[in-house]
């Protein structure tokens, strides 16, 4: 087995850049988003095609970005 | 590059041989199901490469048994790599110096670059003849804790490096984007300079050239003259770095502090720098 159509590029999501990586594995697609900086995966999903993983993952990413905080200087 | 590091290539056609053990170390303990190199075994971070009761690295004892179920002996050639840049293999290699293991090198892009080649993947996790494994130490040069880096911030008496990204060097959030926030305070200790990890690292996942490293730390007055001491949230970002400064570029003198800023960031009275 080989991963086929391994794919990364980089996008915006809401104000947080981050890179999405997508590749098959076998019969299943797998999507893994990083943010950019400092490049930490913090979502994941896999589906039958490629943009189902990334859809889901896509998700579950803006989700968890919506809970970082932002703290301005004081 | 310096014989901690094999490319992909070298594991490809060394893989099989009888006193070599890839290891797959992950952030994404899932990653390794999904598929991994031939014949390596997988370690999960969060389980076998730590103490699960009190926060600490591994106990030797749990290492040695480690070790020895993966058919690891003293003399076998250890090659870690894993996902995000090899952060836990880092993180792993680290360790592994820390009890004394000899032969334990990084493959250079870890699971990234693996991938990205289309090199053959399994599924099947094998087994191994249990060996006996000895370890030695700790070796404490390796390791800081937080008596020292408090020493080190007030009286300058070695180069603090904070890894972590800007934004969460100048405090204006408190985690990696996207993940829990695991402090009370966000900023940096007082004296650090802010060299994020990722500096390290080429696109594909690969080292930058010695040059290219030395350059990125010379720049910031770090040229291996003194002590550094490298940290980020829990240690393992700093892992690559501390591999880098110690195994790459060949500095003496050069700690991860694994508490990091899960400490220091939670610290009741610490003083805190920002930005």
């Amino acid at each position: 087995m080989k991963a086929e159509g391994y794919n990364r590029r980089r996008q915006v999501l809401g104000t947080w850049p981050i890179e999405v990586e997508s590749y098959k594995l076998g019969d299943v697609f797998y999507c893994t988003i990083n943010n950019v900086d400092p490049g930490a995966r913090f979502a994941r999903a896999e589906g039958p095609t490629r943009e189902e993983a990334e859809a889901k993952a896509l998700e579950k990413a803006e989700r968890y970005l919506a809970q970082t905080r932002r703290f301005t200087a004081t | 590059m310096a014989e901690v590091l094999v490319t992909t290539d070298w594991v490809a056609q060394h893989s099989k041989d009888a006193n070599v053990r890839i290891v797959e170390v992950d952030v994404d303990t899932t990653a390794y199901d999904q598929g991994h190199v031939p014949g390596a075994a997988g370690w999960n971070w969060t389980t076998e490469l730590c103490d699960t009761l009190v926060r600490d690295i591994i106990p030797i004892k749990k290492l040695e048994e480690l070790l020895g179920k993966t058919g690891i002996d003293n003399s076998t050639t250890i090659v870690l790599y894993g996902d995000n840049n090899n952060w836990f293999a880092a993180w792993a290699f680290w360790q592994l110096k820390i009890y004394g293991h000899a032969d334990v090198r990084i493959m250079n892009g870890g699971r990234k670059k693996w991938l990205a080649e289309s090199r053959e993947l399994s599924t099947d996790k094998p087994s191994f003849s249990a060996k006996t494994y000895k370890a030695t130490g700790p070796d404490t040069s390796l390791r800081a804790f937080l008596p020292e880096v408090q020493q080190a911030s007030a009286g300058k008496k070695a180069a603090l490096v904070d890894v972590r990204s800007p934004a969460e060097f100048t405090g204006e959030i408190l985690a990696p984007p996207g993940l829990p926030e695991t402090c009370q305070r966000g900023g940096h200790i007082p004296g650090a300079k802010s060299i994020p990890w990722g500096k390290n690292c080429n696109d594909d996942g690969t080292f930058k050239s010695i040059d290219e490293l030395k350059k990125l730390y010379a720049d910031q007055g770090i040229r291996g003259d003194g002590p550094v001491i490298a940290y980020c949230r829990i240690g393992e970002r700093s892992s690559i770095t501390w591999f880098v400064l110690k195994h790459l570029l060949g500095f003496q003198n050069v700690k991860n502090y694994d508490g990091s800023w899960t400490e220091w960031g939670n610290l009741v009275g610490a003083p805190v720098e920002k930005p």
